[in-house]
This record gives C-alpha cells, sequence and structure tokens, in this order.
C-alpha cells in the first residue's frame, strides 16, 4: 500500500498501531502474570497486575481520542476507515482482557489455601493456552493475518473444552467437601476469566478479518463452552 | 421525441439494475478530442429514481462522459463519439434525435451557478415557454411555483419573484438553475460538481434537495468531493484515465473498493 499524499495522515495511523502494539504486549505481560500470581499465590505479583491496569485503561482512552481526531480530521475512506474502526474496537477489547486479568489476580488475595494439586496443571494449561490465543491473535492482528487470525478463532474452542473440565472438577470438589467452596468458587472464577480471555481474542480475530477482507466471517464460530446448562446432576 | 416516449413505454424491455430499472445504458462509448482519446471503451448501466456519482481525478473523463449523456460535447469542435448511450430504448447519437428536445429529457446543472440575466420568475419560465408546455399564464405560473418548491427554493423567494436571479446568494442561485432544469419535467437531472462553488450550508441543502429529488428522477452527479459522492448517490463509478475502473452500490465502494485503483483514490493516495 502507497504513502498517502498527505504524511501526516500516516503518521496518524501509524501512531494508533504503535499504541496497539504497546497495548497488546503491556495485556500480554498482564495475563502472564496473573496466572503465575493465582497459580503460585503470589501475592506481590498479583498487586503489581492490579497497579498497572490503570495502564491499559489510558491507553484505551488515548487509542479512542486519536482514532476520534483522525475521522473528524481525515474522513476516512476504505481501508483507513475500516483500520481505525477495528483499532477502537480491539484496543476495547484489549482493555476488557487487562480488567479480566487484573480481576484474576485480584483473587490471589482471597485465597489462603494451597491449590488442589490435581487442579493446579490444568488451570496452568488453560492459562497457556489464553496467553498462547492472545499472543497469536495480537500477531494475526498486527500483520493483517487472516489467516492466522481465522486459526485462533476456530481455536478458541480447545479453551472451551478446557474450561468445561475444570468447571466440572471444582464442582466435584465442592460437592466432596463444602469446605472447598470458598476456594474453588475463586478458581471457577479464575478459569471463567480465562475463558471470557479467549472470547475477547476471537472478537480480535473477527475484526482482523474484517480489516482485511472488508466483510465479516461468514460461518457461525464453533462453541464448546457448555457449562451454562450444566449442574451437579451431570457429573455422575 | 416520439420515438423516445414510445421506447419510455416499452416496460418489457427495461433492464435491472439491482433493485432500480436502467434508465441509461452506454455500450462501448469511445470519445475522443481530436487525438486526445478521452473516453476509452465505457459501458455503464445507471439506474432510474437514484443518484448515480461519478468520482476520479481531473481529466479521468468523468466530465466528459456526463457531458455526453446529453451531448453537450457536440458543441466542442473535433470531439466525436463512437458507440451507443441509450436512454431509456433510444439511442440519443441516432441522426434523427433532436438534441433541444433530448435536452428538455436531459436537464443540467453546472459547477457555477448560471441564472439567466432575468428576473427569478423568467428563469424557471424560459424552459416551459420555449417548449411550449404551458397552456396558459396561470399554467405557466403553477410551473413556476411547483419548479421552485420542488427546488426548495420557494418559500425564500416568493416575495419577490420579479427581483433578478442574479441577485440571490450562490447556493439559492443554484437552487434556482435546479428549479430551471426540472420546470421542463426532465427525466434525467446531471450535474457537474453542482455544490464546488457553495458553502457547507448552501451544499447541505442542495444535499437535501438531491435526496428528495432522486424518488422522482434520474440523477447523475460528477463530484469532487468523495464524502459528497458517499453521502448522495446509491451508485459509485470511479473513473481513471479515461477508463471505468470500478462501478457498485456506493456503501461497498467507500468501505470496501474491488480494485486497488480505486482504494488509492478514494483513500488519498494518489490523485
Amino acid at each position: 500500500m502507497p504513502d498517502h499524499i498527505v504524511k501526516a495522515y500516516d503518521l496518524d495511523i501509524q501512531s494508533l498501531k504503535t499504541m496497539l502494539a504497546e497495548m497488546g504486549g503491556l495485556a500480554e505481560e498482564q495475563l502472564h502474570n496473573a496466572i503465575i500470581a493465582l497459580t503460585k499465590r503470589d501475592v506481590t505479583l498479583a498487586d503489581l497486575v492490579i497497579v498497572r491496569d490503570e495502564k491499559l485503561d489510558q491507553l484505551e482512552r488515548q487509542i479512542e481520542e486519536k482514532a476520534i481526531l483522525t475521522i473528524a480530521k481525515r474522513q476516512p475512506m476504505a481501508l483507513d476507515l475500516r483500520e481505525i474502526m477495528v483499532a477502537i474496537r480491539v484496543a476495547g477489547d484489549i482493555e476488557r482482557i487487562g480488567d479480566l486479568a487484573k480481576n484474576t489476580a485480584k483473587r490471589t488475595h482471597a485465597i489462603t489455601e494451597p491449590l488442589p494439586r490435581r487442579l493446579s496443571p490444568g488451570l496452568t494449561r488453560m492459562g497457556q493456552m489464553a496467553q498462547a490465543q492472545l499472543k497469536n491473535i495480537l500477531d494475526a492482528y498486527s500483520h493483517g493475518d487472516d489467516v492466522k487470525a481465522l486459526a485462533v478463532w476456530r481455536a478458541d474452542e480447545d479453551l472451551d473444552a478446557l474450561y468445561n473440565s475444570i468447571f466440572r472438577e471444582l464442582l466435584t470438589y465442592m460437592m466432596e467437601d463444602p469446605r472447598n467452596i470458598g476456594l474453588c468458587t475463586h478458581l471457577l472464577f479464575g478459569a471463567k476469566n480465562l475463558e471470557r480471555i479467549g472470547d475477547h481474542t476471537t472478537n480480535i480475530a473477527e475484526n482482523t478479518y474484517y480489516l482485511v477482507h472488508g466483510k465479516t466471517i461468514g460461518e457461525d464460530r464453533p462453541k464448546k463452552d457448555v457449562t451454562a446448562m450444566m449442574s451437579t446432576s451431570d457429573l455422575k | 421525441m416520439n420515438q423516445m416516449s414510445t421506447a419510455r413505454a416499452t416496460e418489457s424491455n427495461t433492464q435491472m439494475v439491482g433493485e432500480r430499472t436502467t434508465r441509461i445504458s452506454a455500450r462501448k462509448v469511445n470519445i475522443y478530442y481530436g487525438e486526445k482519446h478521452a473516453i476509452k471503451d465505457l459501458s455503464i448501466e445507471i439506474p432510474d429514481r437514484s443518484v448515480s456519482a461519478f468520482i476520479g481525478p481531473s481529466g479521468c473523463g468523468k466530465s466528459t462522459f456526463l457531458r455526453a449523456i446529453n451531448r453537450m460535447n457536440d458543441t466542442i469542435e473535433g470531439c466525436r463519439l463512437t458507440g451507443e448511450v441509450r436512454l431509456d430504448d433510444k439511442n440519443i447519437y441516432d441522426k434523427d434525435v433532436d438534441v433541444v428536445q433530448l435536452r428538455s429529457h436531459v436537464g443540467m446543472v453546472f459547477q457555477k451557478p448560471n441564472p439567466f440575466p432575468k428576473s427569478i420568475f423568467e428563469n424557471v419560465a424560459y424552459g416551459p415557454r420555449i417548449h411550449g408546455l404551458a397552456k396558459n399564464k396561470t399554467d405557466l405560473e403553477e410551473m413556476v411555483v411547483a419548479s421552485l418548491k420542488k427546488a426548495g427554493l420557494f418559500e425564500e423567494v416568493k416575495d419577490r419573484l420579479d427581483a433578478p436571479g442574479t441577485g440571490l446568494s450562490g447556493g439559492q442561485q443554484q437552487r434556482l438553475c435546479i428549479a430551471r432544469a426540472i420546470a421542463v419535467n426532465p427525466e434525467v437531472i446531471l450535474m457537474d460538481e453542482p455544490c464546488s462553488a457553495l458553502d457547507p450550508i448552501a451544499t447541505a441543502r442542495i444535499e437535501e434537495l438531491i435526496d428528495e429529488l432522486r424518488q422522482n428522477y434520474c440523477i447523475v452527479i460528477v463530484t469532487h468531493s468523495m464524502q459528497q459522492a458517499a453521502r448522495v448517490s446509491q451508485l459509485t463509478a470511479f473513473f481513471h484515465l479515461g477508463t471505468l475502473v470500478e462501478t457498485g452500490d456506493t456503501n461497498s465502494m467507500f468501505t470496501n473498493p474491488r480494485d486497488k485503483r480505486t482504494q488509492d483514490y478514494i483513500t488519498g493516495r494518489f490523485g
């Protein structure tokens, strides 16, 4: 794509991309630290995650302001218009991912007892998967790679499947011993947060596809999260 | 222009462009100014009761083609055209076509408002009078009032119809020219950058008017403002170096054009 005749227009769009890259990098780090904080019960790291979330909010506001100003000044068309609209939406998704990471980290404070040994690998695995999804989608978005974006979009199914099994496991622990309920509820929310982060990565995937093709993905996303329909009687 | 009226009545022959019937159909049109090949092998279907916008950089041929639709180029020496431009089913370049009659069917509004140095009333009455459209004075008055109303100008000038048209503001003059164009009951209104000499308020009024007029007319507009094309038209055609590069539904044209040249032009990457 050749440069705009007005050079400042290229700078406007470039600065949006730079801020988004910074936001994405920070969100990845936040998620990484939140998972370690929760699984290792590291409250110092958890506090760091909580404090740094403010930076993500700030970046989102800056991106929004820059995008609105660019629309007002340049009246973008076609690819430029999609680029700017998608930047606003992606910034929104990354900000939400940051909130979910922060919420996960916060729960570290509420957990006093060690994690059930059998459960810990599942959560760690889910955390790794969510991180990989986030990393891949940020790469796909910054390179305008629709194939990679679609792969992320489809792979969310695996995260859902893992969430289902963790959900079932946590329910089992709670049924086994009511003293587990406090811990397991927090872990359940932690797992739910990771599952929601996965959903946000699929939003970014859909927006990346739209950015490249100018149309939406023409199929429904495969979904495997069935926990909304699950009761304790399903565990037998 | 009897043949044209007959052709207009033959509904069975009408083609559809999307949901709309075709009013103007150009086939393999080439236009030359002497040696210069200004329009190359252009074919397009222009729908009725909608606004079609021609966009493209200066010298791309969009105005040349617009002027070909009511044979305005006939007066330019050394200008010749091959191919067909059909209004309904009649080729307007056929030998038996009366150009004066044609122009009453295909009106034109120019870049700079050009009212006659006559009263507001006379500006609008001129067309119906020379074409003998009014039965009597009352009839003519009704036509003038109706045209001024359609052009959204009547309320502003009703108390001074005898004042000179040139005394109006730029935007009012342009609406007067539109009233003059529609007074002879055209089917098609061609507009060559109708707002480029107007301020944003007057421009908004004209755009609002265009939107109303499209209920009853086939409107073709040449504009340098991409935003204007996006706002007022349903169909957009992009011209480049005498070629029609891409034609399409306006909404998709400005969000997702198919051709790279269109993309580069509308996003301000070459001009």
